[in-house]
């Protein structure tokens, strides 16, 4: 199988679309799909897209039928808010013979509304989907796959030495991700427990917004240690609740990319929390951030949300809901965690 | 009489030639897996262990005579042939024919005897034998109190869209996939079978049920095959295997118990036994491979009876080994020729009724299909099956993707399960019963309760009464969802359905299940077997609702 013949396909024209792209083609061709016609200009004329230079061999094009039919293997990176719309779309067009492998950490809700949540209704285990649960309820694809990590966009496209986690179940899909990703300065890790992957990768977000707003208050490196060692403590709580073993915590999807967000201010996440922390009476700002931009915000709602439903404890989560939604102020909140009744240092590596 | 062109029948007739191909693909699929460094000396010296130490430790009528002296002789060649340092024959070849020979006696002792004169006679005779009976006793005993005409298929309520599984039937391979819960299960199924009018079917039976001449008998004739739980040994379990794969892409029809084993504790299977099931994902890739776009329909079926002969034993079994890893030997005796008749008698000659509810078909990927056999997806849209074998555009074989094929197909099956299972009022009426007494003995563990007096698990009827009302609707709301399905018997005033249940449930184990007492409290004599048929309505979340 001569390599060149493979199109890779890309869903979705934003900043980490173009960039996987770019990736893929360093060795293969890509194609995006979007259905925006300045991003398909950008993409086929222009050949620039947000900043980022778009390589000669990757197209753009808004035909869903052209798409599917000239790619296998396709990278969906739309955001999660719209993640199972677009995929519903696409849907008629997908068949059996599809490999779809995704890189986005959030949840879906499906029919819930995260602004109901709020009026004493409970949620439950079974109303949170991953992207790939997505997938699977809406198309015929079962061949799926995740990429996470700590993949800061602008460093991969800049060909800084980096690396990501693909994780699937299928040993196949891992094979192709890593022929279509990897490159001299980009190294691909594997990981069987898809799930488990993708809840790290989303739980993390959490853990963003808590760093951003560590570093408004004006705290140092051991203030951010201590968020971190205790932010990968709970994330691994919160999985271990949800039946998932820590060991894709512990990889580059797990703590890589909690210590990446963590210290770069460039994540939404981060600015949120930052903002929180330096603005603690604006609250409008915030608002508009919790509805549209922020995944960590609806992440933070949906394990709180959890949290009531199972009674497990989630100190960062709960406190951080709390600042947001109920005003909590933000000295408060981080007088409560330091004092909250924790003294084990690892504790979630036993039974 | 002239006899239609069955698979079943063509494979009865072409025997040799169906054996043949099972040793080859058996041989083949031993090479691809057990071959270490170019020898089957593992393999072999394990097996020859194995097989010496059942015949020791669990012999059994049925087994053939001359079976120690054989594994005797395969032992010794075995001695000589890895204790020769040089040898005139190559060992390779001499171990290969060794291993041939076991898989061949293997091949041969599970086919059937399966023939189509018998099979014609055996089907009328089960009932008509079984109605016989009934009729002699009840007619003697009760003085013909109940009716003469009460026949055995009256017993049997079938539901399902039967017109889409038959239409099936010609076109592609059925896989029949039922719950297990009583020995009686193979020789009902196998009856209903022909009751709703499709060929037999091909189906393993365990091998102690032959020990029984009467059962053996019958169930040879409907299309047995021969499946000793005592052979654990790679070699038995691969030749198994490739066994129902071989048959199944011959177009065979086939029934197999998905959990392997009747339940234990009396609930719904929740874990199936992935080995057999991986199998009919194979046999749908090599279909697909030799070009045979003949597909395998997966029709799962759920059996409900008030009664479970076997049910104090199997509880029994269950608390005992639960929480240990230990091995639980097969017990020989189905019973002895009396115990069966008495036992059949009994469940013929009071109302106690058996529900079998047949689900919709589905292909090897979960997908529901059409009466054209075409497979529907979520969005009601067709989809090709096919390309879920291939790799850039050819079909492939990989075994870890049909792996996780085979987990997707067992969930899917177990889903089906919870929505097909018919609640009847004795599950109803146990189910809450053993609930509240739980409620009342919280701090009690399982072994604890299980050892209460019927002085502490009375219940004040009106309580009872009050949460059957609560769980019921809990019920019809579910099964408004598609979730569950209950009996007619729901239909009925609260305490008509209690009685009902009460009256049903375990009808003939020596201590009652459920009882009213003196002070009219609803009561237990056994709660073994109460938690056993309370345990068919877990995994509904119903708890929540006592």
């Amino acid at each position: 199988m001569s390599k060149t013949k493979i199109t890779y396909g890309v869903m979705g024209a934003g900043v980490f679309g173009s960039v996987i792209a770019n990736l893929i083609s360093q060795n293969h061709k890509a194609l995006i799909f979007s259905q925006r016609e300045d991003a398909l200009k950008a993409i086929n004329i222009h050949k620039q897209i947000k900043g980022i230079q778009i390589q000669n061999n990757i197209t753009a094009t808004d035909d869903p039928a052209y798409f599917t039919e000239t790619c296998t293997v396709i990278f969906v990176l739309v955001r999660s808010k719209d993640f199972r719309s677009k995929i519903q779309n696409l849907s008629k067009f997908l068949t059996p013979a599809h490999i779809l492998i995704h890189g986005i950490k959030g949840f879906d809700l499906k029919d819930l509304n995260l602004d109901n949540l709020q009026e004493n209704k409970s949620i439950y285990r079974d109303d949170v989907f991953t992207m790939s649960d997505v997938i699977e309820q809406e198309t015929v694809v079962k061949r799926i796959g995740c990429i996470s990590g700590p993949n800061l966009a602008a460093e991969i496209n800049k060909g800084e030495l980096a690396a990501t986690v693909i994780a699937s179940k299928f040993n196949e899909v891992i094979a192709i991700g890593k022929r279509a990703l990897s490159a001299p300065n980009f190294k691909v890790f594997s990981n069987p427990d898809i799930k488990a992957v993708e809840l790290t990768g989303a739980l993390k977000n959490i853990m963003a917004i808590a760093a951003g707003a560590i570093d408004g208050l004006g705290y140092g490196y051991n203030a951010k240690a201590l968020l971190i060692s205790r932010g990968l403590s709970e994330m691994i709580w919160i999985g271990k609740t949800m039946g998932y073993s820590p060991n894709a915590f512990l990889g580059l999807a797990g703590i890589g990319d909690l210590i990446a967000t963590c210290s770069s201010p460039t994540s939404r996440n981060f600015t949120l929390g930052y903002q929180i922390a330096t603005e603690d009476t604006d609250f409008k700002k915030q608002e508009d951030y919790s509805k549209e931009v922020v995944e960590g915000v609806r992440t933070i709602q949906i394990i709180n949300a959890l949290a009531k439903t199972y009674t497990f404890r989630a100190p960062i989560t709960q406190t951080l809901y709390k600042i947001i939604f109920e005003k909590m102020p933000i000295k408060e909140g981080i007088d409560y965690l330091m004092h909250f009744p924790l003294h084990k240092d690892v504790d979630f590596l036993e039974g | 009489m002239e006899q239609p062109n069955w698979p079943i029948f063509q494979l009865a007739q072409q025997k040799e030639a169906f054996v043949g191909q099972v040793v080859v693909d058996t041989l083949k699929s031993l090479e691809d897996t057990h071959l270490i460094s170019g020898s089957y000396k593992r393999i072999l010296e394990k097996t020859v262990y194995k097989e010496r130490t059942r015949i020791k430790k669990m012999p059994w009528a049925v087994d053939p005579k001359n079976e120690s002296k054989k594994w005797s002789n395969y032992k010794s060649q075995l001695t000589k042939l890895y204790s020769q340092s040089s040898v005139a024959e190559s060992p390779k070849d001499k171990e290969y024919d060794i291993l041939k020979a076991i898989v061949q006696d293997y091949a041969r002792e599970i086919m059937g005897h399966f023939n189509y004169k018998t099979y014609k006679f055996s089907i009328r005779a089960v009932p008509v034998f079984l109605n016989r009976i009934l009729n002699g006793i009840s007619g003697r005993l009760f003085f013909g109190f109940f009716q003469k005409k009460k026949r055995f298929r009256d017993k049997i309520k079938i539901q399902g869209d039967i017109d889409l599984i038959k239409s099936l039937e010609k076109k592609g391979t059925l896989v029949l996939v039922p719950t297990h819960f009583s020995n009686l299960d193979s020789m009902l199924i196998g009856f209903a079978i022909y009751l709703i009018g499709l060929p037999p079917f091909i189906y393993g039976a365990g091998l102690n049920l032959f020990n029984n001449k009467i059962v053996s008998y019958f169930i040879s004739r409907l299309g047995a095959y021969k499946l000793d739980r005592r052979k654990k040994n790679a070699i038995y379990l691969e030749t198994l295997k490739t066994f129902s794969r071989v048959a199944l892409q011959r177009g065979v029809h086939t029934l197999f118990f998905p959990g392997g084993t009747r339940s234990r504790t009396g609930a719904l299977e929740s874990k199936l036994k992935l080995g057999l099931l991986n199998t009919v994902i194979e046999a749908q890739r090599n279909n697909y491979l030799n070009e045979n776009q003949q597909k395998i329909y997966i029709v799962p079926l759920v059996v409900s009876y008030h009664f479970v002969l076997e049910a104090p034993g199997l509880i029994k079994q269950h608390l005992k080994t639960q929480g240990k890893e230990k091995l639980y030997l097969e017990r020989e005796k189905f019973g002895g020729f009396f115990k069966t008749i008495r036992f059949i008698y009994k469940f013929l000659s009071k109302g106690s009724s058996i529900v079998l509810s047949y689900g919709k078909p589905i292909d090897v990927f979960g997908y529901y299909v059409n009466n054209q056999g075409e497979s529907i997806d979520q969005n009601g849209q067709k989809l090709d099956p096919q390309q879920y074998f291939t790799s850039s555009q050819k079909i492939t074989t990989d075994k870890q993707r049909e792996s996780q094929y085979t987990n997707a197909l067992s969930d899917k099956i177990i889903k089906e399960f919870f929505s097909l299972n018919i609640v009847l009022s004795s599950h109803l009426v146990s189910f809450v019963a053993f609930q509240m007494i739980k409620k009342q003995f919280k701090d009690f563990d399982l072994y604890n309760m299980l050892k209460l007096d019927n002085e502490d698990t009375a219940i004040e009827y009106d309580a009872f009464k009050n949460t059957i009302e609560r769980v019921c609707a809990r019920i019809k709301a579910l099964e408004a969802q598609n979730k569950i399905k209950y009996s007619k018997s729901f239909e009925f005033e609260s305490d008509t359905l209690i009685a009902h249940g009460i009256k049903n449930v375990g009808v003939f184990h020596p201590k009652k299940v459920l009882f009213i007492d003196k002070k009219g409290r609803v009561n237990t004599q056994n709660m073994n077997t109460l938690y056993y048929y309370h345990n068919r309505l877990e995994g509904y979340m119903l708890d929540q609702y006592v």
